[in-house]
């Protein structure tokens, strides 16, 4: 009998400090990103030093191992020399491997995570199982032959939605050739 | 009486802003001085121009290096990074004020930028030069 005094003074408590019991919009599109997208980049550092020359692609695409190889050749960076000082590459790294796949709840993280072999650390998103398996229908004339795409590392290219984290069809938009159904 | 007159003349002189500097000549000149340092002689704008346009030979699929590759040949129109195609900014301090301000920042993208088109760091000379080049700009 205990327990009904206690809802009770639970909801006293709440109608007295007046708690509203309703999702705010923040709520809604906190619940919408993580159920289809990718937790957004929030590193000031992260996106200053590494999206001068690319998108600051979101943590969560690829597991730590990974990140870490990432991290280890940045003096050979996919051909581009993109050294960091100690103390630089030091922050960044901890920012990767704090939010990196394995670590998150949202969709795109889980995906990629469940696809991906136990000692698998691919260093392009690209070479992932699940984001093969995402883009595998679109023609090449679309990726690789559309001057205002070039290369699936791309992303906001298409994905009007990816620097926030967004990667859902509804946000996708092809240049030249519009949205994108399957 | 003539003293509060002054002290406010000084008051509103005080007040009056100082003029924007474009690009950050401490900065600059903290530079050109430790170039001097490590050798260098004061830095020439014409120099600076023709190392920005030269070519140098790299690895495919980029076998023809230069600054332009990726900044515009015109410094005061943006660039577009040769492999991602990402646009960069214009690096004329005169239309993009963010340029040439830091350091830190100018010494990160000499070393890279140097290593990827001239193949090796470029020394204090060449330095100097591209950065009295570019301030002018």
């Amino acid at each position: 009998m205990k327990y009904p005094i206690l809802i009770g003074s639970a909801i006293l408590v709440t109608s007295v400090l007046g708690v509203p019991v309703v999702f705010s919009d923040d709520d809604r599109n906190e619940y919408r990103q993580r159920s289809v997208g990718v937790a957004a980049v929030n590193s000031p550092l992260y996106k200053e030093e590494c999206g001068s020359c690319h998108m600051a692609y979101p943590p969560g695409l690829l597991p730590e191992r990974s990140w870490k190889k990432v991290m280890s050749g940045l003096e050979s960076h996919f051909g581009d020399n993109a050294e960091l000082d100690a103390d630089t590459a030091e922050k960044i790294s901890a920012f990767l491997y704090k939010h990196s796949a394995e670590k998150s709840s949202y969709r795109r993280s889980r995906k990629i995570m469940q696809r991906l072999g136990k000692n698998d650390a691919p260093i392009r998103i690209t070479e992932t199982a699940y984001f093969i398996h995402e883009h595998d229908e679109i023609p090449e004339k679309m990726i690789k032959g559309n001057k205002k795409v070039n290369s699936l590392a791309n992303c906001n290219a298409c994905h009007s939605g990816a620097e926030k984290g967004m990667f859902d069809e509804d946000g996708v938009n092809i240049p030249g050739y519009g949205r994108w159904d399957d | 009486m003539k003293n509060l007159i002054m002290n406010i003349l000084t008051l509103a002189a005080l007040s009056i802003p100082a003029t924007v500097a474009l690009a950050d000549e401490t900065s600059i000149n903290t530079l050109l001085q430790q170039y001097q340092a490590a050798g260098a002689t004061s830095g020439d704008a014409k120099r600076g121009e023709a190392l920005w346009n030269k070519t140098y030979t790299g690895k495919a699929p980029f076998t023809e290096r230069s600054c332009k590759t990726c900044h515009s040949a015109n410094v005061k129109k943006p660039g577009k990074h040769v492999r991602t195609g990402k646009a960069l900014k214009p690096l004329a301090p005169s239309v993009n004020p963010e340029s040439l301000i830091k350091v830190k920042k100018i010494k990160k993208w000499f070393k890279r930028n140097c290593k990827w088109t001239l193949g090796k760091e470029c020394n204090a000379q060449q330095k100097a030069d591209i950065l009295t080049f570019l301030k002018t700009q």
